[in-house]
Parts: C-alpha cells; sequence; structure tokens
C-alpha cells in the first residue's frame, strides 16, 4: 500500500483546461473522494493517476516514487470502473483469478490468493457457481475481489456504484466502506453524489472546472465551506443562501439583515460594502415568534423523524430541517432564528467565503 | 375533478399476475402514491385506470361511473408519463394549447390564452412561453410536459414516474411545486413511483404495493410509524430501519410470537459500556453533514443509530444498546401490536 502524491497536475485537451494545476496528497491507506460535478475533471485527474491520460505538466508520485510517465500496467494499480464487467462464461473462482493467471502465477498461488479475496468478501460459498446466475450484488462482490487479488498499491474507482439504483448504492456504500476499512488500501474514488463521498471519504476534494476548490474531511467541508459552489453542492438540502447589501467589519459579530441584527461568528477581515450572501444549513434553522427574519411557509414535506418546511423571505428562499411534529400550515407568517455560531458568509460576486471564526478554526489538511 | 375506485382488480400477462385482486379508493381531491420496486405492479395499475389495459377481474370507475369497458379516450383522464414527449417545432405556449385545440373540444383562442397563461403563471414558464420547446432545459421541459397536462381539467391526473429523469436538485423543486399546484386545484392524483421520499413528502396516502398486491395503504405518518409487515418498515425511512433477531434482546419483553425487531435509527440509545452490559461494538461512524450515523455490529447484524459526536464514541468502542420504540414482526414478517 501507498501514498499517491499529485503535484501541479495540469491537463489541456487542445483549448479546453480538463485540470488546472491540481495539487494534493492521499494518505497510505486513506480513502479520498474526487467529487464535483460532470465535467469538473474528476475522471480526467483519476485517469492521469491511473495512467490512461498523460498530464500536460506536473507529476505523479506512487509509494514516492515519479510514475507520471509510466504505463497504466506498470504502476500497480487496480482501476475499477462499473463493478459488473464479469466474464460471463466462467465461474466465481476463475473470474477472480483472471488477473494472477494473466500475470502468469502459478496455480497454487492462484488458488490461494482467491480463496483469501473470497474469505475477505464473503463469498467463499460462491466460488465454484458461474457468474451467470449471481444476484447483482454478489455479482459486484465478485468484480470487487477481482480487483483485491492483486493487491495492488492502490484502488481508483469511477463512479462504481453510478448503475445502481438507490436503494442497493446506499447498500453498497457501506459494504465498500466496510471492505476498505480490512484491507486497508489507499483508495481513490470518483463520483458526483455527494452523499456518497460524505459517507465513505476520509478526505473530500470538492472540483470545479478543473480545480480543487475544497480539500477537507466530510465534516470540515459541510461545515465549513470555503465558496459559494462548495456549499451549495454539499448538503441535501443544500445550503440555504440569503442575500444581503453591505459592508464588514473585522471584529464584527453580527450582520444587518434588512430589517434586524443576525448573530454569526466573528468577521476576520474589512470589506467594503458590496452584495454578500449569509449561508445557512437547513438543519440550523429554528422557527422563533422573535426571529429578525420573518418568513411565509411555502409548503412542507415530510421525512418521518424529520421534515424539510420551504419558506419564503425577503432575502431569498429558505428551506429549514425541523422535527416532524413540527406544526406548520401553509400560508403562516413565521420568524426564523439561525444557529450563530454555524453560520457562513460569503462575497456574492467571487463566491468566496469572508474569513470568520468559523472558516479559520477549520484544521488545515 | 372525481374520485376513482378499483374493485378487485387483477391483471395477468399470460402467467405472471401483475395487479392482484387490487382495490383502492382515491377521493376526490387526494393525491395518492402507490409506492413499489421495478415489476410491482404500479404501472400496470396506472395503465389500467387509464384505459390502457383491460382488467381480467374486477371494475374500475370514475366518478361513480364504471368505465371498465370504456376505452382511454371516454374516460375524462390524464396521463403524465416519464419521459416528457413535446412537440419539437412548437412553442411553449403551442405545446400547452395543444391539448385544448383537439376538434372535439372546442374550446375558444381567447379561452385557451386564458388557460395557458395561467397554468404558466402556475408552473413559473411564462417567460418562456414564445421559446421553442428544444430551447428549454430538462427541468423546464418536464414542467412543460406537466403543464400540457393541467391545462385541462380531467376527472383524475394519472403520473409514472414524472420526475425520475430530472437530477436530484430540480427534483427536489418540481415535488414542492407539484404538491402546491395539486392543493391549489384540488386536483385528484394517482401518482405511481420507487422513490420513497417523493412518496413521503407529496402524498395524502401512500399505497404500498408488492408483488401486484396492495399491502397498506395510509397516510405517510401512519406507514412510517405504524408499517402492516417488515416489507413497509424496511421500504420506507432512510437510513431503513433496523432488523434485529428477537434472541440478541432476551432480556427485552416482547410479544411470544415475535422474532424479528424493528428499531428506527432515532429510537436507538447507545451509550459506551465497558461491561458485561455492552451489547456491541461501534465499527464506522458516517458523518453526513446534518447528522451522523454510527454503525453498530450487534452479533452479525448492522445496526445504524444516529450519533451525537459530542458522546465521545468512537469506532472499537463496546456499547449499551436501549431500544426505545420497538416494532415487534413475527415468522412472516407481519406486525404483531402488543
Amino acid at each position: 500500500m501507498a501514498e499517491i502524491r499529485v503535484d501541479h497536475l495540469h491537463k489541456a485537451f487542445g483549448d479546453f483546461i480538463a485540470v488546472r494545476d491540481s495539487s494534493f496528497t492521499v494518505g497510505n491507506g486513506e480513502f479520498f473522494c474526487l467529487l464535483g460535478p460532470s465535467g469538473c475533471g474528476k475522471t480526467t485527474t483519476l485517469r492521469m493517476i491511473a495512467g490512461l491520460e498523460l498530464p500536460s505538466s506536473g507529476h505523479i508520485m506512487l509509494g514516492g516514487e515519479d510514475v507520471t510517465f509510466h504505463r497504466a500496467a506498470e504502476r500497480d494499480i487496480a482501476f475499477v470502473f462499473q463493478l459488473f464487467a464479469l466474464y460471463p462464461h466462467m465461474t466465481v473462482r476463475a473470474n477472480i483469478g483472471f488477473p494472477l493467471k494473466c500475470q502468469g502465477m502459478p496455480k497454487a498461488e492462484i488458488r490461494a490468493s482467491v480463496e483469501e479475496a473470497a474469505r475477505i468478501l464473503r463469498i467463499t460459498h460462491l466460488l465454484d457457481l458461474s457468474v451467470g446466475g449471481l444476484a447483482s450484488g454478489d455479482r459486484q462482490r465478485v468484480a470487487l475481489g477481482r480487483s483485491i487479488v492483486r493487491k495492488p498499491k492502490a484502488f481508483l474507482m469511477d463512479e462504481p456504484l453510478g448503475a445502481l439504483d438507490s436503494e442497493f448504492r446506499h447498500i453498497m456504500t457501506g459494504e465498500l466502506r466496510t471492505l476498505h476499512n480490512r484491507l486497508g488500501a489507499t483508495t481513490i474514488y470518483v463520483t458526483h453524489d455527494q452523499l456518497e463521498a460524505m459517507a465513505l471519504a476520509d478526505k473530500i476534494a470538492v472540483m470545479n472546472r478543473g480545480v480543487v476548490e475544497q480539500l477537507g474531511t466530510p465534516r470540515d467541508i459541510y461545515e465549513r465551506p470555503v465558496s459559494l459552489f462548495v456549499a451549495d453542492f454539499i448538503g441535501s438540502p443544500p445550503m440555504n443562501f440569503l442575500d444581503f447589501h453591505g459592508g464588514l467589519r473585522r471584529g464584527a459579530t453580527s450582520v444587518r439583515l434588512g430589517e434586524g441584527a443576525v448573530i454569526v461568528p466573528e468577521v476576520h477581515e474589512d470589506l467594503e460594502a458590496r452584495d454578500l450572501v449569509l449561508g445557512i444549513r437547513p438543519e440550523d434553522v429554528r422557527l422563533r415568534e422573535s426571529g429578525v427574519v420573518r418568513g411565509e411557509v411555502f409548503g412542507a414535506e415530510y421525512l418521518g423523524t424529520t421534515q424539510i418546511v420551504t419558506l419564503t423571505t425577503g432575502h431569498g428562499t429558505l428551506r429549514a430541517r425541523l422535527p416532524a411534529d413540527t406544526a406548520v400550515r401553509r400560508g403562516e407568517r413565521v420568524g426564523l432564528e439561525f444557529r450563530p455560531e454555524k453560520l457562513s458568509l460569503f462575497d456574492r460576486s467571487s463566491g468566496r467565503a469572508v474569513r470568520t471564526a468559523l472558516l479559520e478554526g477549520a484544521p488545515h489538511g | 375533478m372525481a374520485d376513482v375506485a378499483l374493485h378487485g382488480v387483477t391483471k395477468r400477462f399470460g402467467d405472471l399476475t401483475a395487479v392482484s385482486d387490487l382495490s383502492l379508493f382515491i377521493r376526490d381531491g387526494e393525491f395518492v402514491v402507490l409506492l413499489g420496486p421495478t415489476g410491482a405492479g404500479k404501472t400496470t395499475t396506472l395503465r389500467l385506470v387509464a384505459g390502457l389495459e383491460k382488467p381480467d377481474v374486477g371494475r374500475i370507475a370514475i366518478a361513480g361511473h364504471d368505465v371498465t369497458k370504456i376505452p382511454p379516450a371516454g374516460r375524462d383522464v390524464t396521463f403524465v408519463f416519464q419521459q416528457y414527449s413535446l412537440y419539437p417545432h412548437l412553442t411553449v405556449y403551442d405545446n400547452l394549447a395543444f391539448p385544448l385545440r383537439s376538434p372535439l373540444r372546442r374550446v375558444s383562442e381567447a379561452e385557451i390564452k386564458r388557460k395557458v397563461g395561467e397554468v404558466a403563471e402556475l408552473l413559473r414558464i411564462t417567460a418562456k412561453l414564445d421559446n421553442r420547446a428544444t430551447k428549454l432545459s430538462g427541468g423546464e421541459m418536464q414542467r412543460v410536459a406537466i403543464g400540457r397536462a393541467l391545462v385541462r381539467q380531467p376527472a383524475v391526473y394519472l403520473m409514472d414516474e414524472p420526475l425520475s429523469s430530472l437530477d436530484a436538485k430540480l427534483r427536489a423543486e418540481l415535488r414542492l411545486e407539484l404538491k402546491r399546484i395539486q392543493q391549489d386545484l384540488g386536483a385528484t392524483i394517482l401518482y405511481v413511483t420507487h422513490d420513497q421520499i417523493e412518496a413521503m413528502t407529496m402524498a395524502t396516502r401512500i399505497g404500498v404495493i408488492e408483488h401486484g398486491r396492495l399491502v397498506q395503504v395510509d397516510t405517510p405518518r401512519e406507514i412510517y410509524e405504524n408499517p402492516a409487515n417488515i416489507h413497509v418498515a424496511a421500504r420506507l425511512g432512510q437510513p431503513g430501519i433496523n432488523l434485529i433477531p428477537r434472541e440478541l434482546f432476551t432480556e427485552m419483553p416482547a410479544p411470544n410470537a415475535a422474532t424479528m425487531i424493528g428499531v428506527r435509527t432515532e429510537h436507538l440509545k447507545i451509550s459506551k459500556s465497558a461491561n458485561a452490559a455492552a451489547k456491541g461494538r461501534v465499527t464506522w461512524i458516517e458523518h453526513l453533514g446534518d447528522r451522523n450515523h454510527l454503525h453498530v455490529k450487534v452479533g452479525d447484524n448492522d445496526v445504524v443509530t444516529l450519533a451525537d459526536l459530542d458522546a465521545g464514541l468512537g469506532v472499537g468502542d463496546d456499547v449499551a444498546i436501549e431500544v426505545v420504540q420497538p416494532l415487534y414482526f413475527d415468522r412472516n414478517g407481519d406486525r404483531i401490536t402488543a
């Protein structure tokens, strides 16, 4: 197993810059997610690490060795695409052992390796069955078995669960993480699904237009987004943005939102008057008659334990996650209160987060 | 708008029974969602109401009139499909006006203009009325498709996963809008989906359907809190309900016939325990932002609970588990109410 370091990686296809000067390090044994919308450069980054694409400039280090221009086969990395690509006419055993057979490994060793992989994935009882008759979950385990049997330095996975329906995807997410905990293999995982990334990753790199916008633990990225893009991309429903106009002074602990003052984490920079955005996670909103921001209930969506209540305010639409037993009526006017220590501020035109006690309290990594 | 009644409807395709002895009464102005996995018989039920399929057994009535033998055109229903099918060469306005311009209906142009304007307002596509249909985004196209259904006031709207081709964000927006529009119009809607969130958030009542049979029909809250059987319990709620074999909680009083205990994530209380009271071990903490899920291994079972990070629990810790509102299920998976 190994550390993967990506250093000033850059990739252009003609005029189009797919990946722009990206640097990050994936620690040994870490589960690392590249997350972003389609076209953000995450798959291109992964393909360069795999050796399926050559960078325009920059370096890739695998376990301390510069592999930037090594061929894919020389990198000792297992690439998992869709988990379903199996040889239908072979048994489970033959499918898992196939990569070793190609390497010319002696039969006895193949047998031992395959059995170990099967044990890790708990599919020993399936080894001598044909893959044709397997349930989709088992087929996926077999496909995983084929990639772990080689004991590569790292796993690269490109939306491996993309083709599954949402319920099954959730189950497989759990299994993938359990497998990772057991193997401890360095893994880079590409997805556009923020919930999947949050659930799986030790660390997430959020990419946008070829650039890594933020790198951090799931909790960091959720609680301390560095840009409007990240704040909007993570979370379901995403962060609420209330627009307002004003300047900010270093040391300020509140902002004026039309009618009243909203308490925020201490501001750490001076900003001239401009368009600003107050960012509030749905679970940090409470209904309080005394709240300075007023809203009208647009609709409520029951989710079992909680409900999502959509409100219209003078500063934009806002969604609140409230306990399911809170009674709200459509059209009702309510006061809104926010958890002060959890609020983010952004500069509307640049999209950048304003430096505050919350943002700067973030551990860097 | 009108009510819809299905009386003991069965539909077979060769050896396959797609819908089996299904009875359902949809009240005037009600939003009923049929929820079930692929192949459960949801779409067939919808097509039976539309008249696109004929039942082998049973009767269907709309507004009290037996329509079992009446062809689709005579039923006064409007169908919205999963894939929006707009006329690409027409403007949004003409797409919306199309159903009203049918020679059978004889609606005046002034009246068409009024109706289309009203619907466009409702769906917030007024600014796009002069655009070609092909110039719209996916979400706008689906809104036009829904709008085309809304310009008419049929007895009932039938919708087959109309939001499933949209991305998550847009789906969330349209969910709320559709529910609002339904309330504003007092429309009767029969809606089919495999997405539990859509069912929970929009339905007046949910009908859970499995293998062509209607297993439970009730309000979202009642189905979530009082599921009729283990399948219904597992179908609603995210993350899914924890199902734990009864024998792992021998000290807990439970009905004799109970073999499985179902516990919602929020009804499990976890505390650190070093002694024999320990029930399980923390295997993984999932930080989902708005909440954290603690995965605990209990015997051979994985149990998911909501975790308070300040409780200081970590991976590898032994924990005691307290169950707050257990649901009991017997050998057949049926619910036992004490």
